[in-house]
């Protein structure tokens, strides 16, 4: 506790030092977010999950399409590091490859998901009445199909395949972003600083992109990154019910669903994918907590 | 109580309404004819038009919607194209064993998700805590298919201590229910944290401190009861939570319940099931939504006069 006071008085005096203007919302974030070690870890390790996005396919140690019948399913070892699948294809190198697919539908999904929620959860909040209960009135018909059953539906219609499993994705993701959203809109549009704007005459899109949406940012934000983590389930979930990615993709569920035949006699096959899975749904779960705790003025230290 | 229990039916009808009309349309948002789509890919011309006939896709799209609930009323969710029998014969054959599997996963889901949330709540920023809560962030980020998986192999597998898959006896039960269960665990167990935090803030509490109750009466009697309130909610979300990663889990364990035909039955395009089953899922997570509403009012009584 002293020790707190001391360095809160020194970062005082600093402050008025410099003559610098109080803290910026940025800055306040900052401090907050990088108290929480876990978060602040996940944050570089999703920089580093985006980065082999990027440069993965490049770098992989074996060509990822390549048969080797010489070399099927042998586990791992100096050579294979993660060792290699019925078809004696490494699967480091597939892994590795797939971080592409898991990224990009994940990120997606989930952002078109966010563009259509946001709007429709502005619209609702902001207008009330009965465009409201007309669009809340959608969002319940949507919500009615719990979890992955309103996604598997959505690829009954479309068909399989990982276009459809990202547009799948999206619409299941749209009716969450739409409520929280609209609350948040709902408090905002109460403030007195918005009364204040409607009083001088201010148009309602002005008001709303101006004042409302940059009110409700934070709480996109947090949803947004949590919903990452669990859009990659969904798709990898899908991938391996055989309604998404197919073989020979590298897609994560995908190759579980490959290694699934030979769990018995090579469980390397299934166990590497899974834990591609893991790690990358924590770090992006661990990235949300993170961002909620340190955006969320409620929550003291 | 009565008010407020007919309040809340009144609310669920238009969404029943809107979810038979979305599943009604179901059919006809398929992209191309679907009377072709019934008929199969090398049907003729005149199959197909018995086909359109037969579904009554000839009529105007209202007349065919007043049929279809007609139908529903009676029990006809219509005949799948695979096996040629009724849906709801298919359905109901499968209902009871996907409902146990939600039901023993969600209890015993609940029960450790208490259990974790009370521990780390009042061992706040102790091990206990981290431990509690770092597991749960790792359930939630588990992909249940293959936890499945890994356990298959060691416990049916390796071991030989459980069976890997069917519904045979009550062992049949224990990992497909600890699998489908371990994301609702880790939502019940961080619901529970935050909830008994605030709660245990509040000058109630320190009131039965200050009267000298013990910290166990106080967490367990006072602070869990009032904590329970939202906790139950969302413990209601979570059965569709279940529902959803039932279908899942049916396919990792060859469970012969209502997530396995759903998977089936789109892998074959048997579109009268796949429709139907949309129809009993959502129905039956209305159903529970609206059961957990009214448990909330009893909990709650300011719920009820609001």
């Amino acid at each position: 506790m002293v020790d707190l006071k001391v360095s809160n008085k020194e970062a005082y005096y600093q402050q008025t030092l410099e003559n610098t203007p109080s803290k910026t919302p940025f800055a306040e974030f900052w401090r907050k977010f990088k108290k929480q070690k876990l978060a602040f870890v996940s944050f570089f390790f999703v920089v580093f999950l985006i980065l082999m996005a990027f440069i993965g396919p490049f770098i992989t140690p074996y060509d990822i399409t390549e048969p080797d019948y010489e070399n099927v399913l042998s586990g791992p070892s100096a050579k294979h590091w993660a060792g290699t699948d019925a078809y004696g294809r490494d699967i480091f190198s597939r892994v590795l490859a797939g971080t592409q697919i898991s990224l990009y539908v994940g990120l997606t999904s989930v952002l078109l998901g966010a563009i259509g929620g946001t709007f429709l959860g502005i619209v609702a909040g902001y207008y009330g009445k009965r465009i409201d209960s007309l669009i809340m009135r959608m969002c319940d018909v949507l919500l009615a199909f719990p979890g992955i059953l309103l996604a598997i539906g959505i690829i009954a219609i479309l068909g399989p395949g990982l276009g459809n499993v990202i547009i799948a994705v999206a619409i299941f993701s749209v009716p969450m972003f739409a409520r929280i959203v609209r609350s948040s809109t709902l408090a905002v549009k109460s403030t007195l600083y918005i009364e204040a704007t409607k009083s001088i005459g201010t148009r309602p899109k002005r008001i709303i992109w101006k004042h409302i949406f940059p009110g409700t940012v934070s709480s996109i934000i947090v949803y947004f990154t949590m919903r990452i983590g669990s859009a990659i389930l969904t798709a990898a979930s899908l991938s391996f019910l055989g309604l998404g990615a197919q073989p020979p993709s590298p897609e994560w569920g995908a190759m579980l669903s490959g290694g699934r035949d030979y769990l018995n006699i090579a469980p390397h096959v299934t166990i590497f994918p899974g834990i591609a899975i893991f790690v990358t749904v924590l770090a992006f779960n661990l990235l949300g907590d993170g961002l909620r705790d340190a955006l969320d003025p409620k929550i003291k230290e | 109580m009565l008010r407020f229990l007919g309040k809340r039916l009144l609310q669920v009808i238009p969404i029943l309404i809107l979810v038979s009309i979305f599943i009604f349309l179901f059919v006809h948002m398929i992209p191309g004819d679907p009377a072709r789509l019934v008929a199969g890919e090398d049907a003729t011309i005149e199959d197909v038009e018995l086909v359109r006939k037969e579904l009554g896709l000839d009529k105007p799209i209202t007349e065919q919607y007043v049929t279809y609930m007609k139908n529903l009323f009676r029990g006809d969710f219509g005949t799948s194209l695979k096996t040629n029998r009724s849906v709801s014969y298919e359905i109901g054959e499968r209902f009871m064993p996907t409902f146990w599997l939600t039901v023993w996963s969600m209890l015993w889901a609940v029960a450790a998700g208490l259990l974790i949330g009370v521990i780390s709540a009042t061992k706040r920023n102790k091990w206990q805590d981290y431990l509690g809560m770092f597991g749960a962030v790792s359930g939630l980020s588990l992909p249940s298919f293959w936890l499945g998986l890994m356990l298959i192999q060691l416990f049916a597998v390796t071991l030989g201590w459980l069976p890997s898959g069917g519904m045979d006896s009550w062992k049949s039960y224990i990992l497909p229910a600890f699998t489908l269960g371990t994301g609702v665990a880790a939502v019940v167990a961080r619901f529970t944290r935050s909830s008994l935090m605030d709660v245990l803030k509040e000058d109630y509490i320190r009131t039965g401190r200050s009267k000298g109750l013990n910290e166990r009466r106080i967490t367990w009697g006072h602070g869990l009861r009032n904590a329970m309130i939202p906790v139950v909610t969302m413990t209601g979300l979570q059965f569709g939570f279940l529902l959803g990663g039932s279908v899942v889990i049916e396919s990792v364990f060859s469970w012969p319940g209502l997530g396995k035909l759903l998977i089936d039955s789109v892998a074959y395009r048997d579109y009268p099931v796949i429709q139907g089953e949309m129809l009993i899922f959502a129905l039956e997570f209305i159903l529970i939504n609206l059961v957990v509403d009214l448990l909330y009012g009893i909990l709650n009584p300011q719920i009820r006069y609001e």
